[in-house]
């Protein structure tokens, strides 16, 4: 059922939408009542401890944990043959058989922190004593650390049962690549290398579990943002799904996509039925860092480009490698995402784009804000500025000229993926107005008069938002899901206020202010009332938890669609009550009235009287009460991929403008910014401070990933920022004052126009920031092709 | 591991416990007072979201022991409320700035931006950043903070 256009009845303006409500869970976190994992308290509850590997590659010969165990308050000790005996191996989502990921390692470690052994014990300080007294022997073996050197036939293999470190490999070609690249007057070949970075929340991964064997029910609490969350743990532990219960009434301290931990909860639910205690584990920063498997895209671009001499692109060759780490998992699939936007925001006719999945010695990559489109868009986007500086354009007129037209849409990119609706000429002008881009031009050139080295970047971005799971499918021929569901559940009771219940976690997204507002709207009652909570996994109705910017937009509708059943049954129920046939009937604010009729009328708590108290006056058969739910499929979502692997990838479209004008510090390197501005376009916005937030927390994490941000491993495969001292996050003075401005062209796949919002920031600030670095650096005959593009590298290029 | 007897007031509230020797004062208010708005994210004195009040100044209570808190007054995140349900000026700011998402660096935020306010009542956007520039957050890029400080400075101003 389609929830895309509104019944008559409803109010044209907006009453609730786009206006200014305080959100409703900054209450609860200003007064410092948040509930988040590690808050959470059971009777006996005991705590875990790891014990991790101290090479990057090596045999384990031995362990002892004699030590341990005699230690009072240790409980017990699991190894990874122990774990392995009662465990089924956790999901890889490529078709790579033989390549097995348990919570703990095996005969081999293969990565410097992957977990070898857990201790439980009644205290965490306690059970991390244990782990000093835990002794393992190694036999080290060789490290692969380079992406390009692992794909050797000859290199040492990460897992020798898969035949070779090569996870996934394939070329698609959509449209005349060859004819095109052969009639464009110039080309170009460029590298791009997109450093292993993260989005590293401030609360690392908690997760406690407790196992009941009264019921034969796991319940578990985790920061958990994670589609088919549930359903890992029950395959990995050999349990029914509906022995497994997540509760989603967890505030998840951020995630921006990394709060996957399905190794933690596996090892924390295996070790609470074992053990029979109720066990909860809270990372540590070290652990988080080096073992917990959070670590983002780490990639090495090959684009080649064809374009004529005024800069119209007419064709790219986007080569991929991707270093994935010591386990897959679901991370390869971030290069399926972007196939979905391989053109940016481009009118480029036709596309050849490799993507290859390398395993190498290092910890496991998992989904990062904007699932892999960051780096992809910051190559694509690096790649115009190229084409603007080899045909002598700036960085604003190359995009301008390449431009999908507003007349064109929906526009059907090469790899089958149709935008929904866009403007990218106005916003880009709004842009450009915002920054004043002739007034920063002028500040460049007089600045670089007085021997500055200053310089201006410009990025845009397609920003997909709706999620979709057809990237599984795409890069596994065996996987044949095309349901990416998402519901809501709605009630109103006898005393006629309105409850809902979402099957998700939140962490930071405002998802019960999202839903009250459009239960507000469509009730036409204030949202303030409302009450939205968080369904458990066998409480709540499917869903695939805050990813891929789908909120608004599938939870948004889920909502608005129960809502309009409901009102509809309330409309029903007053008309019956009435006398009269509901078509001669109308909502009035929160009154049913006859239509053009006299005074009769049912008002809100008489509907909900009736419905609730007085079957006598229900249409006979009527379900009592008022209560309903409403799945919803992802809009154009439900297809396969075709043979050459075209996609309709995700339904909505957002796309932003970003305007960076930065001045380098001759001595230090040092990147300061002049002006940021930005013009931005999700369609209708529904709360304008969120909206905001997001944009803003995006570019934040794009200004770490382009000038701070990067896991560095040494030439053993040690991690050598495993600290926040040494993992440069953005502060107060590292993040500027960004002035934004909306645009709103509607989604046509939406109840109310909405399109995703999430992850936009984080995939056009890098680009944006390299290529003012880059404008900045172009006086001295130098560039840099990478990110982060630290003090380091840019003092180089002073040099 | 030695115990230690230690008496400390927390939100004006005296408290007499007993700790061993290594607990810090985070794991202190969090694990025995059970005030778990005080929150960890780094254990290492980086990330300021466990940032408290000792004797009125602010620490990050990571790095601090229970012990070395004997005899002080502490303020945790939840004595900013005068009785745990009406919000300060600079609560109500964060609230209505939106200068959060998530909440978890958010104690932390308030505790600095509180002592901020208290010794400069009218900071200067440049201030404001000076002084939170050792609280890390994620989620909101700071601007949305910023914002929450000016607006309770210029509430608290207009009272």
């Amino acid at each position: 059922m389609s929830v895309a256009s509104p019944p008559a009845t409803e109010p044209h303006a907006h009453r609730f939408i786009g206006k200014k409500r305080r959100p409703v869970e900054d209450r609860r976190f200003v007064l410092g009542r948040g509930r988040y994992a590690a808050d959470i308290t059971l009777p006996h509850l005991h705590h875990v401890a790891i014990v991790p590997s101290q090479y990057a590659h090596a045999r384990i010969t031995a362990i002892d944990v004699s030590e341990a165990l005699a230690l009072p308050g240790v409980l017990g000790v699991v190894t990874g043959a122990e774990l392995r005996a009662q465990t089924k191996p956790l999901r890889q989502y490529l078709d790579i058989p033989g390549v097995e990921w348990f919570p703990l390692a095996g005969d081999v470690a293969r990565y410097a922190g992957e977990w070898v052994v857990a201790i439980v014990a009644t205290e965490r300080a306690i059970a991390e004593d244990a782990a000093d007294l835990v002794v393992v022997s190694y036999d080290p073996l060789p490290a692969v650390l380079d992406p390009e050197a692992a794909m050797d036939p000859n290199s040492p293999p990460v897992h020798p049962s898969h035949p070779s470190n090569i996870m996934y490999q394939r070329t698609f070609v959509w449209g005349p690549v060859d004819a095109d690249f052969a009639a464009a007057p110039r080309r170009l070949k460029t590298r791009y290398r997109w450093h292993r970075s993260a989005t590293v929340p401030i609360e690392t991964f908690a997760v406690t579990a407790s196992w009941e064997p009264g019921t034969s029910m796991l319940d578990v609490w985790a920061s958990i943002q994670m589609p088919q969350f549930p359903e890992q743990i029950a395959e990995a532990l050999g349990l029914p799904l509906n022995g497994v219960r997540v509760h989603f009434d967890v505030d998840v301290g951020g995630s921006y996509g990394v709060k996957r931990g399905i190794k933690h909860a596996v090892l924390v639910s295996f070790l609470s039925r074992h053990f029979g205690v109720p066990v909860s584990f809270v990372e540590d920063r070290l652990e988080n860092m080096r073992g917990g498997d959070m670590h983002g895209p780490d990639r090495i671009f090959d684009i080649e480009a064809a374009y004529d001499d005024r800069g119209v692109v007419k064709s790219m060759k986007i080569r991929t490698i991707d270093d994935e780490g010591a386990y897959p998992g679901r991370s390869p699939l971030q290069m399926g995402k972007p196939v979905g936007a391989i053109v940016g925001a481009y009118a480029i006719a036709s596309v050849q784009y490799e993507a290859i999945a390398v395993t190498t010695n290092k910890t496991g990559q998992v989904a990062v804000r904007g699932f892999g489109q960051a780096p992809t868009n910051f190559a694509i986007e690096s790649t115009m500025d190229r084409v603007a500086r080899d045909v002598g354009i700036d960085a604003l007129e190359v995009r301008r000229r390449n431009f999908i037209a507003p007349e064109q849409f929906p526009y059907t990119i090469p790899s089958g993926t149709a935008y929904d609706s866009g403007d990218y000429p106005a916003v880009m002008a709004k842009a450009e107005a915002l920054a004043d881009f002739a007034g920063l031009q002028r500040w460049r050139d007089a600045a670089r008069a007085e021997g500055r080295v200053a310089g201006i970047g410009i990025a845009s971005c397609i920003e997909p938002g709706g999620g979709n799971a057809i990237f599984q499918a795409l890069f596994n021929d065996k996987d044949k899901t095309t349901t990416f569901p998402e519901g809501a559940q709605v009630k109103i009771d006898r005393t006629g206020t309105i409850s809902a219940q979402i099957g998700v976690a939140s962490s930071g997204q405002g998802h019960e202010t999202l839903v009250s507002t459009l239960l507000g709207e469509i009730f036409e009652v204030e949202p303030d009332g409302i009450r939205v909570i968080h369904a458990d996994s066998l409480a709540g109705l499917p869903s695939q938890s805050p990813v891929a910017s789908r909120m608004a937009i599938v939870l948004g509708d889920a909502t608005v669609g129960a809502a309009r059943r409901l009102k509809d049954k309330m409309l029903r129920i007053a008309a019956h009550d009435l006398g009269c046939a509901p078509e001669d009937c109308e909502w009035n604010g929160t009154t049913v009235r006859v239509r053009g009729g006299d005074a009769a009328e049912r008002t809100w708590l008489e509907i909900c009287r009736i419905a609730h108290l007085f079957y006598h006056r229900l249409a006979p058969g009527m379900e009592p009460g008022l209560q309903t739910q409403f799945v919803i499929e992802v809009p154009t979502g439900g297809t396969l991929p075709t043979a050459d692997g075209r996609v309709q990838m995700y339904p909505c479209h957002s796309f932003s403008a970003h305007v960076v004008a930065l001045e380098i510090d001759r001595g230090t390197g040092r990147v300061h910014f002049h002006k940021y501005a930005l013009a931005h376009d999700c369609g209708t916005v529904i709360n304008p401070d969120i909206v905001r937030g997001m944009v803003m927390g995006g570019i934040a994490h794009g200004i770490g990933a382009a000038l701070y941000e990067r896991f560095v491993y040494d030439d053993s495969g040690q991690l050598i920022t495993q600290t926040l001292a040494d993992y440069m996050m953005p502060t107060t003075h590292e993040v500027p004052h960004v002035d934004m401005v909306e645009h709103e062209t509607p989604s046509p796949f939406t109840s109310m126009g909405q399109k995703g919002v999430g992850e936009g920031g984080y995939m056009s600030t890098p680009a944006a920031v390299v290529g003012a670095i880059n404008d900045a650096l172009s006086p001295f005959g130098t560039r840099i092709d990478h990110a982060p593009a630290t003090p380091v590298d840019i003092l180089e290029c002073l040099q | 591991m030695s115990r230690h007897a230690i008496t400390i007031v927390v939100n004006g509230k005296r408290t007499e416990r007993s700790v061993p020797a290594r607990r810090s004062l985070a794991d202190f208010l969090r694990d025995d007072l059970h005030l778990t708005g005080t929150h960890l994210g780094c254990e290492h004195g980086i990330c300021g979201a466990c940032t408290v009040h000792l004797d009125g100044v602010p620490v990050r209570s990571c790095i601090v022991y229970a012990v070395q808190a004997d005899g002080a007054e502490v303020t945790t995140v939840e004595g900013l409320s005068p009785d745990g349900t009406t919000l300060s000026p600079l609560q109500d700011a964060f609230v209505s700035c939106h200068g959060l998402q998530c909440g978890f660096c958010t104690p932390g935020m308030l505790m600095a931006a509180t002592a901020l306010l208290r010794e400069n009542p009218h900071p200067t956007d440049a201030e404001i950043r000076d002084e939170l520039g050792g609280n890390i957050c994620r989620c909101t890029g700071y601007q949305q903070i910023v914002e929450s400080v000016q607006l309770a400075a210029r509430d608290g101003a207009a009272r």
